[in-house]
């Protein structure tokens, strides 16, 4: 009897739990915007869903748990402004003032619950990602306001300190306030800087997933999740900017090759390694429409193709090639001259080389690698000796393929992508 | 983690679509409850189905297959939509649920199934088929 109201007592909270973290994005961002401080407002939400832990178990989940939540928090608010102000001066001067003090606030506060709740989520994002922090601040506050992860997670995502990863966040809240950011979503040209350094901080954030830069592990499925909702959520707010789907595109045709990435002994497999069967069909086809709608988003304003949807293009060449030899290289290929054309990089260029490679042959990837052999972008870019040696390789200069897989493996720090290289390295003798 | 959320069948799915006002009004409320889903990152994937009347049923022993034609009795039985959402835990998909607006104006249920994920399915895939690099639409996983 009493471990079954234990449990239903323990089911209750966990319950009130799950409703506060969908609530906390919103909650966190609404309040920031009344107290215009992230400290304060994350408080102010912890006190919310305090009072929520003693009132539901009781209650009931209102039916309406966000709205409940933000009055409960922005009462708290208020309540600390009123005690404030009776520490500062003499009861009795304050009797009336209060009074009036309290009705104002009551009006704020309905005026700000009318507000769109959606744009005050936005206007965290942007404050959150604004180009005042650096963009790995950016990234951890991120992930902390707006996707809820501890800071315990965040620094296993990113391979550091849980101490390191809290030390940024403070430091970034601090910037914040010193620069008097008010949570407000910009207009015009403002919007437009500040939602690119949005969709930076997102990709960022699935790329230190996607490709993991350095570690044991290749990818890490969870953060790369993470990102994907931080980009379906900001798709959600923003559903007439091209290139917010342009890169929603983009994580979901790449996130559903997460799987089928990693090999059973954990080596990265390749694209053309992969078991295409274990490509996940319904994030493929949900980044084959957000394409789309990044296209005609982009052909409606009148502008071309951004970054993002040119690369999600890009992905989708690959998404739809059931078999890796029907992939459409030389639209792939072209598709490199048009990203290199708005988003020039020697990354990108790299790239193109390889699309060349694949569409015209290893000479023709050859010819445009030597051209980029100088950038100094590249100098010790594993990925460069590592494409040159795949190059060489199919064009049967197997002694010179072998000294460049040698070369990029010397120059990677993930353990798992050098463990690949070497093996390609061998298999240029076993080719002879 | 991925779920599919069942909207079971009433005896009113069952009757089909017409837009009488309250079909209407449920119809905006249902919509509103998605968009919230969009807009929090939770939603992939959902569809309405059509009543049973146009549905069929294959019936399979041993050798032989039969075809039924619907409407199938037991509406509670049937499914009449689906969503598939992606959530961190069966709780975030329950608190989501739970504010699901009631699909139908008395009695209906929604049921939360997890999808199995690949590593669910280590004893039927053996790690020398996972080694085995091959094109094509194999499928053998069904992981959707």
């Amino acid at each position: 009897m009493i471990a079954d109201k234990a449990q239903t007592q323990s089911n209750t909270h966990r319950a009130i739990e799950a409703t506060f973290r969908i609530e906390r994005a919103r909650l966190i961002a609404g309040l920031a915007r009344m107290v215009r401080n992230i400290d304060r407002a994350e408080e102010l939400a912890q006190d919310a869903l305090v009072a929520a832990l003693a009132e539901w178990p009781r209650s009931g989940i209102p039916e309406n748990p966000g709205a409940w939540l933000m009055t409960t928090g922005k009462r708290r608010a208020i309540d600390a402004i009123r005690q404030g102000r009776m520490r500062e001066r003499k009861h009795a001067e304050i009797a009336q003032e209060l009074d009036e003090a309290s009705d104002d606030a009551t009006r704020a506060i309905e005026a700000a619950m009318d507000d769109d709740l959606g744009d005050e989520l936005l206007g965290l994002i942007f404050t959150a990602c604004h180009p005042v922090l650096s963009p790995d601040a950016r990234a951890a506050l991120t992930l902390r306001v707006v996707g809820g992860l501890t800071t315990d997670e965040i620094a296993r995502a990113f391979l550091s300190s849980e101490a390191t990863i809290a030390q940024r966040i403070v430091r970034a809240k601090k910037t914040i306030a010193k620069a008097g950011l008010t949570f407000e979503v910009p207009r015009g040209l403002e919007r437009a800087a500040r939602l690119s350094s949005a969709l930076e901080v997102i990709y960022l954030i699935f790329n230190e997933a996607y490709a993991a830069t350095a570690g044991d592990d290749l990818v890490r499925p969870p953060l790369a999740m993470e990102a994907l909702r931080l980009g379906r959520m900001l798709a959600g707010l923003t559903p007439e900017d091209a290139e917010v789907f342009g890169l929603l595109a983009l994580m979901e045709i790449q996130a559903s090759r997460l799987q089928a990435r990693i090999g059973p002994d954990g080596a990265l497999l390749t694209l053309t390694e992969q078991d295409r069967a274990r490509w996940d069909q319904l994030l493929i086809r949900r980044g084959l429409d957000a394409l789309a709608r990044a296209e005609a988003l982009a052909e409606k304003s009148g502008v071309s193709d951004g970054p993002y949807a040119l690369q999600a293009a890009i992905a989708a060449c690959h998404a739809r090639a059931r078999k890796a030899a029907d992939t459409d290289w030389p639209r792939i290929a072209a598709l490199y001259d048009r990203l290199r054309a708005v988003a020039p990089s020697p990354v990108v260029d790299l790239n193109r080389a390889i699309a060349h490679s694949m569409a015209f042959g290893p000479e023709a990837g050859l010819q445009l690698a030597d051209e980029i052999a100088d950038a100094a972008a590249l100098r010790n870019y594993a990925p460069l000796p590592a494409a040159r040696g795949d190059f060489l390789f199919r064009a049967g200069r197997l002694a010179e393929a072998r000294a460049e897989f040698k070369a990029a493996a010397a120059l990677t720090r993930n353990m798992r992508e050098r463990a690949f290289l070497l093996s390609r390295a061998d298999a240029c003798d076993c080719e002879r | 983690m991925r779920v599919m959320v069942f909207i079971k069948a009433t005896e009113e799915s069952e009757k089909g679509l017409a837009p009488t006002p309250e079909a209407l009004e449920a119809f905006a409320a249902m919509d509103a409850f998605t968009e919230d889903l969009v807009k929090a990152g939770v939603f992939v994937a959902a569809a309405g189905l059509k009543p049973s009347a146009e549905g069929k049923r294959i019936a399979f022993e041993g050798a032989r297959r039969t075809v039924i034609d619907g409407p199938f009795a037991e509406a509670r039985e049937l499914i009449a939509g689906f969503s598939i959402w992606e959530v961190k835990d069966m709780d975030e998909a329950i608190a989501w649920a739970r504010r699901c607006p009631n699909p139908s104006p008395g009695r209906s249920e929604i049921e939360i199934r997890p999808f199995f994920e690949a590593s669910d399915l280590e004893g039927f895939v053996t790690p020398e088929e996972l080694a085995t690099p091959r094109d094509g639409m194999r499928g053998k996983l069904g992981v959707a």
